[in-house]
């Protein structure tokens, strides 16, 4: 018996060895709470709708998100805009170029947002998703179990942590971050404190607030179908553990006569 | 089928009599179904049908993703994007299909150590033993292919590194390299052959798991005292055995809706955990990822491949003795491939007459610190090549051969194995009467 919970703990184990991992020289990461977190964590509505506002007027500027398509931000599950209210933000936000007009118009809820290459910014759809806020301990992803990937908390902690010191490093001038991998990164710091106005007076524009929220909206970029897929994942869980049940005692019982003829 | 005795299908209608005489399918289906499966098979015995399950999963999720995928390098990431936000329950058949390989590396390590500590390999199950790792390197092949499509950052340079490896094989390794890749570096050629195999492999899987089914059948399955079933007679082979219908498809139905509970907790609630995040960055030939680090089913053997290095005095020798053919990059790609080879001759090194490492007293030590080793180079493939890591690769990969090469082969000779029970029968009896652990220890046997 203890022979056989050993090969289980040991399997088990495989898991968490299985997690995404870097060494090296890593940036710190700040352990932001954020709403989505957990097996039941949901998006927090208002602030997708302040990440959203943050990035159309601060991120936009250098980065695209081509991945997106405009009109998800009417998922229920998203910003839940009004499909009126999308068609107003297309239109007043982005041009995208049309191949039949061989020209730029303003763009609708059916196009994707636009990309973004002017100045060699990465696309921020699957940021998110691309990023790793937590590793270790000793490479075994044991952070990542209890703390989740920590991507928008990378995020979040890559845009409050500028310390104000910048290089000059081949022409290119390099600021100084905590959270960036190798210390220096030449995206100038793009947030100073009340760069947006937000409609609800009581949320604060500070650079963290404004930072985390933007990190939930691309969070949700990166992952539009998380709370479907929760709730999927919850039924399954549910379903087969009740499906379980009345296999055990299916087993239990046409395995009896077998057993109690062998006990005779 | 041959073997044990048992009953037959008899075709009674006159319906069933015409098709029996011209097909005898339903004949077929009921002798495997109604096949005579040791009674004492224990919790281990369970993966077969967790991988059978796991098969036909990731065959259907794979057809129902390939009508909505596009094999072009150009538009294979924005296409997993589709099927991401775009198509009804795509994120779940992607993420189901992500997350069912590991599920599938998971259960097949499972039954593949089951098969070593049990002395499943063993005469006369070789054919099956065999087979199965067959399998075991389409798999493989498979899940490396499978994760090239979805055209990330780590699907490019995982690519560019394993195939690499072929390049490192002296006189035709840049030849089989570029006809592997179909160019001369990673590209669109690659991404098109992967997907085809990717396609293809599976099937052929599917053909060798029934030719595995086949082989076992005919001997019999192995079971925890590796007693054979006795097979003079009918009755005395029922002694033994109970037909797995329903018996045993009750209880691996039973343990596969747990493990599919967990799996499906893996894919709700962190289908990205066993992931990679570079591998949501789209491919790009120009930009290197600091760490480019194997899926975890891989980390066992891609630690041995890294451990043998230029200062490693075996692969001085060998590149002395070769005159400089094996040089340090093919060593590690025979250390590699030769530490499955060893596995899958594991039926010939293995001297000891006993079956069942449960009577093997110091097998049982060995076996546990193989399991610790394979962990151990899971843990040691995923760390950076730099000490200490190097010199812990190296130890832990000398074990996994010395396990295979001196231990087995001398553990056989010099073990003194305990009593084994006389029948299945006798077995199955002293577990089921003993409520409560309270288990009859077997008595120490003079050496065979």
């Amino acid at each position: 018996m203890i022979k056989k919970l050993a090969i289980t703990a040991l399997l088990a184990l495989a898991l968490p060895v299985g997690g995404a991992f870097a060494a090296g020289s890593e940036g710190h990461v700040e352990d932001y709470d954020f709403s989505f977190e957990g097996p039941f964590g949901t998006y927090d509505q208002a602030q997708l709708q302040r990440g959203l506002q943050v990035y159309t007027q601060v991120c936009a500027a250098c980065h695209g998100l081509k991945y997106v398509p405009i009109r998800s931000l009417q998922d229920e599950s998203g910003p839940g805009y009004s499909e009126a209210e999308v068609r107003a933000y297309a239109e007043q936000n982005f041009e995208v170029f049309d191949e039949e007009l061989d020209d730029y118009r303003p763009a609708r809820p059916t196009d994707h947002f636009p990309e973004n290459n002017a100045v060699g910014a990465p696309d921020l759809s699957l940021m998110a998703k691309a990023r790793a806020g937590f590793h270790g301990p000793y490479g075994t992803g044991i952070n990542q179990l209890v703390k989740g990937m920590g991507g928008a908390e990378y995020i979040a902690s890559l845009l409050t942590g500028y310390t104000g010191e910048q290089i000059e490093q081949a022409g290119t001038i390099l600021y100084e971050n905590t959270a960036f991998p190798g210390g220096y990164i030449s995206m100038a710091p793009p947030l100073y404190g009340d760069d947006v106005e937000y409609a609800n007076p009581d949320i604060e524009t500070t650079i963290e607030q404004q930072s985390k929220d933007v990190a939930a909206f691309l969070m949700w970029t990166a992952e539009p179908k998380m709370m479907a897929r929760k709730q999927a994942g919850f039924v399954g869980v549910v379903f087969l553990t009740i499906l379980s049940v009345l296999l055990y005692l299916t087993n239990k019982r046409i395995w009896k006569p077998i057993k109690a003829r062998a006990k005779e | 089928m041959a073997g044990i005795p048992h009953d037959h299908y008899e075709p009674k209608s006159s319906g069933e009599k015409w098709l029996h005489k011209r097909l005898p399918i339903v004949g077929l289906l009921y002798d495997t179904l109604m096949i005579p499966t040791p009674k004492n098979l224990n919790w281990m015995w369970i993966w077969g049908i967790v991988l059978t399950f796991t098969l036909a999963l990731q065959i259907i999720t794979g057809i129902t993703l390939v009508m909505h995928y596009t094999p072009d390098a150009d538009m294979a990431f924005a296409s997993v994007e589709h099927i991401m936000r775009d198509v009804n329950g795509g994120w779940a058949l992607r993420y189901m299909h992500q997350n069912g390989a590991s599920l599938f590396f998971v259960a097949v390590y499972a039954h593949i150590f089951r098969g070593l500590y049990y002395g499943s390999y063993k005469a006369p199950r070789e054919v099956t033993w065999i087979i199965g790792i067959l399998i075991y390197l389409l798999m493989m092949g498979t899940a490396f292919m499978g994760y090239v499509l979805p055209w990330g950052q780590m699907s490019f340079w995982g690519a560019t590194v394993i195939t690499g490896l072929f390049g490192a094989i002296p006189f035709i390794g840049e030849t089989l390299q570029t006809w592997l890749l179909g160019g001369p570096a990673v590209g669109n050629y690659t991404l098109t052959r992967f997907f085809s195999l990717h396609y293809l492999f599976p099937f052929v899987i599917a053909g060798l798991v029934i030719v595995h089914i086949w082989a076992f059948h005919s001997t019999g399955n192995n079971n925890p005292t590796g007693v054979e079933v006795r097979r003079g007679s009918k009755a005395e082979a029922e002694k033994d055995t109970v037909p797995f219908w329903p018996y045993y498809v009750i209880k691996d139905l039973f343990a596969l809706a747990i493990i599919l509970a967990v799996f499906f907790a893996i894919v709700g609630f962190m289908p990205n955990y066993l992931g990679h995040p570079d591998n949501y960055i789209e491919a790009n030939p120009l930009a290197t990822p600091a760490h480019i680090v194997p899926e975890w089913y891989f980390l066992p053997f891609y630690a041995i491949l890294r451990a043998f290095t230029s200062e490693v005095w075996v692969v001085q020798i060998a590149s002395f003795v070769t005159g400089g053919i094996i040089d340090a990059k093919f060593f590690g790609v025979l250390a590699m491939f030769g530490a499955i080879a060893v596995m899958a001759l594991a039926p010939w090194l293995d001297t000891s007459s006993v079956r069942s490492g449960r009577y093997r007293p110091q097998f049982k030590w060995w076996f546990a610190l193989l399991i610790v080793d394979f962990f151990a180079l899971m843990w040691l493939g995923a760390m950076p090549a730099e000490e200490p890591y190097s010199s812990l690769s190296l130890i832990a990969s000398a074990y996994w051969f010395a396990y295979f090469l001196v231990i087995l082969p001398l553990l056989g000779v010099i073990e003194k194995p305990l009593k084994r029970p006389d029948t299945i029968e006798a077995d199955f009896e002293a577990h089921a009467s003993a409520t409560g652990g309270t288990k009859t220890e077997p008595n120490v046997a003079p050496a065979e």
